[in-house]
């Protein structure tokens, strides 16, 4: 069973075309990296498997069923975690939104939600955070517990939208490697306009600018380089300057 | 000062106050965490025009206001939740038309009778017990439903889209929490009055945030700054013969600066 399988996927914002005629399979497994140019559509590509945006035509299935109808295998870091900061709430009620839809007791939360929220925060290292203010987070930390919130449902898929975009160096391959560690069992996709750091990790790319272009580089890149450097010119070699 | 106490009207006056404070507390937490504090002073403006109808067919005027101010809540939120843009425009459209439909009704109202100013600035020495079990009735309603929708809520007000993946229904709770700011808002106008409301639905919640991890933790500290702020403000009021609402809100902002100016010393403090 593909994770997405996505067919003649066109999509309109007012009269402006953002996306045209997209298809894509991506296998359970996979570690996709969408990467592009600003305004080429990758977010808008991310929300419509996400079922957000549904202006559209073409169809979009996540483990063959509509986005909207498998709300639990699908985990989901939104770009900028660095809005809200004041908010008064704490690590553990962020990661809980995970839950949120499920079935819940008259008032408040489960004790099993409890208990697999803290599991969730463990997994990405930030369990000693729970009862912070979210606000006294670092950038870093923050996007840990927003991958924590993304695992709450235990999806099946998790999708991320340029999750280092606010972080420094140290932090970004930090998150990397917590991705790459949960690639494991789950597939990623990942919206990321830093080439390098994607071509360490991902086994996938898609290029997206109104169009897509799909390429598997997990096999070639073993082929490539033999102490795990990947350069960026040989990504974009295999890309094609055409998409450059 | 105690002698008062034995008063009915001082009575009513002191479970009045401090039935708006949870009331202002609790709602006033959720539009400034959610950014409508705009929306809410459209909706209280506005809600002038219920009473300008109330007064004019002779009907109670928490109902009219009520009425008023419920129908401008839905309006505003149809209005945000469909247009994106220019939104203030239209709510202050709003605020100036429903405020001038008020003051059109009382102008047609025979034999003028009503104190304006009682309903913009307050007037809390007139609050009936029927008015206090209506403004306790939606104590209750809102404790109610906040209790029960809490996660809810707080997903929505946190990250609305994030809540919107997870099935909750994002536009029904932004338009429950516009409609609880309505009925609060008209509650108030006894109190503080519509002007003033937007004070008391601010400013107990700005202190209250710093001093809170938590959103239950916002609502409860604001009640209770609200409530020392309004039973400090009539105090002053019935000492000193001045409008409720104007000593209610003196005190709340004389008391955030001083906060204000308690976090600055303490910052400075503990850079040294």
């Amino acid at each position: 069973m593909n994770a997405i399988d996505i067919k003649n996927l066109t999509f309109f914002y007012e009269k402006d075309i953002v996306l045209e005629d997209i298809n894509l399979n991506v296998k359970d497994g996979e570690f996709l990296a969408i990467i592009g140019p600003n305004g080429g559509g990758k977010s808008t590509l991310l929300k419509l498997i996400l079922g957000i945006e549904k202006n559209r035509s073409g169809t979009i299935k996540v483990f063959d069923k509509k986005p909207s109808k498998n709300l639990t295998k699908v985990g989901y870091v939104p770009q900028n975690t660095n809005v809200n900061i004041d908010f008064p709430i704490k690590v553990i009620e962020v990661v809980m939104m995970g839950h949120v839809g499920h079935k819940r007791p008259l008032i408040g939360y489960k004790n099993g939600e409890i208990e697999c929220a803290l599991a969730s925060l463990e997994q990405v290292g930030m369990q000693k955070y729970a009862k912070n203010k979210i606000g006294s987070l670092s950038g870093g930390q923050r996007q840990r517990v927003m991958i924590a919130r993304a695992l709450c449902s235990h999806p099946k898929i998790v999708l991320l939208d340029e999750p280092t975009s606010n972080i420094d160096i140290v932090g970004q391959k930090e998150i990397y490697a917590l991705l790459k560690e949960l690639n494991r069992h789950i597939t990623i996709v990942v919206v990321s306009h830093d080439l390098s750091i994607v071509s360490e990790y991902a086994t996938s790319v898609l290029h997206v600018s109104k169009k897509a272009t799909y390429h598997n580089i997990g096999k070639k890149k073993k082929n490539f380089t033999k102490d795990k450097h990947f350069c960026e010119v040989e990504l974009l070699q295999m890309i094609g300057e055409r998409h450059v | 000062m105690f002698d008062a106490l034995s008063y009915e009207f001082i009575q009513n006056a002191l479970i009045a106050g401090v039935l708006v404070s949870i009331a202002s507390g609790i709602i006033g937490s959720l539009i400034v965490v959610n950014r409508m504090v705009f929306l809410a002073g459209g909706i209280a403006h506005t809600s002038y025009g219920g009473i300008g109808l109330a007064v004019y067919f002779g009907i109670p005027i928490f109902l009219g206001a009520s009425f008023f101010a419920v129908a401008a809540a839905l309006l505003i939120s149809f209005i945000t939740l469909k247009q994106k843009e220019r939104t203030d425009t239209f709510i202050g459209l709003i605020w100036a038309a429903g405020m001038a439909i008020g003051i059109l009704f009382i102008d047609m109202t025979p034999g003028y009778n009503v104190d304006l100013m009682s309903y913009l600035f307050g007037s809390i020495l007139a609050v009936s017990r029927e008015d206090i079990w209506f403004m306790g009735a939606l104590v209750v309603i809102i404790i109610a439903i906040v209790t029960f929708w809490y996660r809810d809520i707080l997903a929505v007000s946190y990250d609305s889209e994030y809540a919107l993946l997870r099935g909750v229904p994002v536009k029904f709770f932004y338009t429950l929490i516009l409609v609880l700011s309505a009925l609060t808002v008209v509650i108030s106008i006894k109190v503080v009055g519509l002007i003033l409301v937007i004070a008391l639905l601010t400013i107990p919640i700005y202190i209250a945030e710093k001093l809170s991890s938590s959103l239950y933790g916002m609502m409860f500290f604001s009640v209770i700054i609200s409530s020392i702020f309004t039973l400090f403000g009539l105090f002053i009021s019935y000492s000193f013969d001045i409008t409720s609402g104007a000593s209610i809100i003196l005190v709340s902002t004389l008391s955030l600066i001083l906060f204000l100016l308690f976090l600055k010393i303490k910052s400075l403090l503990t850079k040294c």
